[in-house]
């Protein structure tokens, strides 16, 4: 009986569509585009187009639907907020009033814009981690980072630190659970008691984890030297990013459709 | 007799701080030569100064006084560090704790690309290292799917595949089941015969020094005894001063021999044993 076995990190969904076939930069890109256009777009229309195009890429990527919405599950209460705020808070002609609420046609048309900008948000960028695995969405970010390396930006060690974490994350999970078990094995009690009262009984847990964790850092820094390592300077990759004809023709289809949506609706 | 690829001359260190929970372990005065293609284990108990002799043979420790020198480099040059942690590869004490990657493949190949090597040769290099050590078909695994021998196979992988004359281990079947042990001790014998690279073997399992061709054995940061297996295993009393045990039928060769029983001392294997007891077969 493991609590933390079923912790999947990211939720990459192994495929071979085209969409994962992509390389990961070209696909962070259109992420990122489609964020921008998500808050430049002002009419209902702009909004279907980019829900329709959407859809496209969820439809080429050969996801199955559960696994976008469910996606969507643990930021319900954000969404929801949001849209009640605005149907609730906004002033203009009022349509609808129960008791003291007072829901106005502008609040209904801005709280349902807000909600479909939040989703197709959601909804966007999980694609991304849908279809790129940790690993190459972690190369894709040091590669694009790299022209930045002039100005500061250490492209490199945040690469290396985004693998070490989850390369360590199952690690420390069997690690919290071991320590759980071996303290509860001693009378500890973990899930009774007020607010306060468990924020207590998490002291045991995380002080061994600390400690463990410290002196794994200390382990794996010698390891690491002990294998050649010293920074990115003069490093290879084991895999290179190649962009491929499918990459510009991916860039080329989603830059258009940008400009067109962004500009015109 | 060949040159020696690791050459220790009174070689002494000191810790300079202490770390809690770290050994105070020093060495003094070591003189040690490892030539190519040899397995020589050392054996020492806790704190006899066994790791902190190994992490001088890769420059991780520079000695305080003394050299070491591995295939003409000298430790003490800075200059010189990383093309002697490329010849010796290490492997450490804890599963856990040495792979980097989240896959298999991709941490066999962290010290290749370390070396800058072209992305195709270190394609190529992955391959051999993993089927080298028989992991060939986990190498999409990521490392927490995987036993502890299983993990120390990858480390060694991972060594393997910057091309080393000598893999130093220290400790590696420490925090191993008894199947993982077979697994790792069963890889490092192999690679030690087919590849001929040379192995310095860190152990305080008796029963893994039995198959070296020479046994080093530490006490107090200095080398206590030193020669075959069957030399260092006939002075049962030494090592029993020293807090080691001796293989099980060593034990009874002596236990037998002081009840009068005609059987040699350093009596190794069981099959020796029923050599000397049964001559007749």
């Amino acid at each position: 009986m493991s609590m933390f076995k079923n912790v999947t990190i990211g939720q990459y969904i192994p495929g071979n569509s085209v969409i994962h076939r992509l390389d990961p930069r070209t696909k962070i890109l259109a992420t990122t585009l489609l964020i921008v256009v998500l808050f430049m777009v002002k009419s209902a229309i702009g909004y279907a187009l980019v829900a329709l195009g959407i859809a496209g890429v969820i439809w080429a990527s050969e996801i199955p639907w559960r696994y976008v919405i469910r996606g969507l599950r643990p930021l319900l209460v954000i969404l929801i907020l949001t849209v009640s705020l605005h149907l609730f808070m906004t002033e203009g002609r009022v349509i609808l009033q129960i008791w003291f609420l007072k829901v106005t046609w502008e609040g209904l048309v801005r709280g349902l814009m807000m909600g479909s900008r939040l989703i197709l948000l959601i909804v966007g960028t999980s694609l991304l981690t849908l279809t790129t695995s940790p690993i190459q969405l972690t190369d894709g970010i040091e590669s694009l980072l790299t022209p930045g390396k002039k100005i500061g930006i250490p492209a490199h060690e945040l690469a290396m630190m985004m693998t070490i974490a989850l390369r360590f994350i199952p690690t420390l999970l069997e690690e919290t659970e071991k320590i759980m078990k071996a303290q509860m094995a001693r009378g500890a009690d973990f899930q009774s008691g007020g607010i306060m009262q468990r924020a207590k009984s998490l002291v045991p847990l995380l002080v061994p984890l600390f400690v463990n964790a410290f002196r794994r850092a200390d382990d794996l820094a010698i390891a690491m030297e002990a294998r050649g390592y010293r920074g990115g300077e003069g490093r290879t990759k084991f895999r290179e990013l190649k962009l491929q004809p499918m990459d510009g023709v991916a860039i080329t289809i989603v830059v258009s459709f940008a400009v067109v949506v962004g500009v015109f609706f | 007799m060949a040159k020696p690829l690791i050459r220790f001359t009174d070689v002494s260190f000191q810790y300079g701080r202490i770390h809690p929970g770290e050994t105070s372990a020093a060495l003094h005065n070591i003189n040690l030569e490892v030539y190519e293609h040899e397995f020589v284990a050392v054996l020492g108990h806790n704190g006899s100064g066994k790791s902190t002799l190994a992490k001088h043979v890769n420059a991780l420790l520079i000695p305080t006084s003394g050299q070491v020198m591995v295939s003409d480099l000298d430790t003490s040059d800075q200059d010189k560090v990383w093309e002697i942690r490329q010849q010796v590869g290490m492997v450490f004490q804890n599963p856990d704790n040495q792979l980097v990657a989240t896959t298999v493949e991709e941490d066999v190949a962290f010290g290749p690309e370390n070396l800058g090597i072209p992305s195709l040769e270190i394609q190529k290099r992955v391959t051999e290292a993993l089927q080298a050590v028989d992991m060939l078909d986990y190498r999409l695994h990521s490392p927490h799917q995987l036993s502890g021998g299983q993990k120390q196979r990858v480390a060694i992988a991972g060594m393997i595949s910057m091309r080393p004359k000598c893999i130093v281990l220290d400790e590696p079947t420490a925090m191993l089941d008894p199947e993982g042990r077979r697994e790792v001790m069963s890889t490092i014998h192999r690679l030690n015969k087919e590849e001929g690279i040379t192995v310095l073997h860190i152990t305080h399992h008796m029963d893994e020094v039995i198959a070296a061709d020479r046994v080093i054995v530490m006490d107090q940061g200095r080398i206590a005894l030193q020669g075959t297996p069957r030399e260092v295993f006939s002075n049962v009393d030494l090592l029993r001063e020293l807090h080691l045990d001796v293989p099980q039928v060593t034990d009874l060769a002596q236990r037998l021999r002081l009840k009068g029983y005609p059987i040699q001392e350093g009596t190794l294997t069981v099959s020796e044993m029923v050599m000397q007891l049964c001559p007749s077969d």
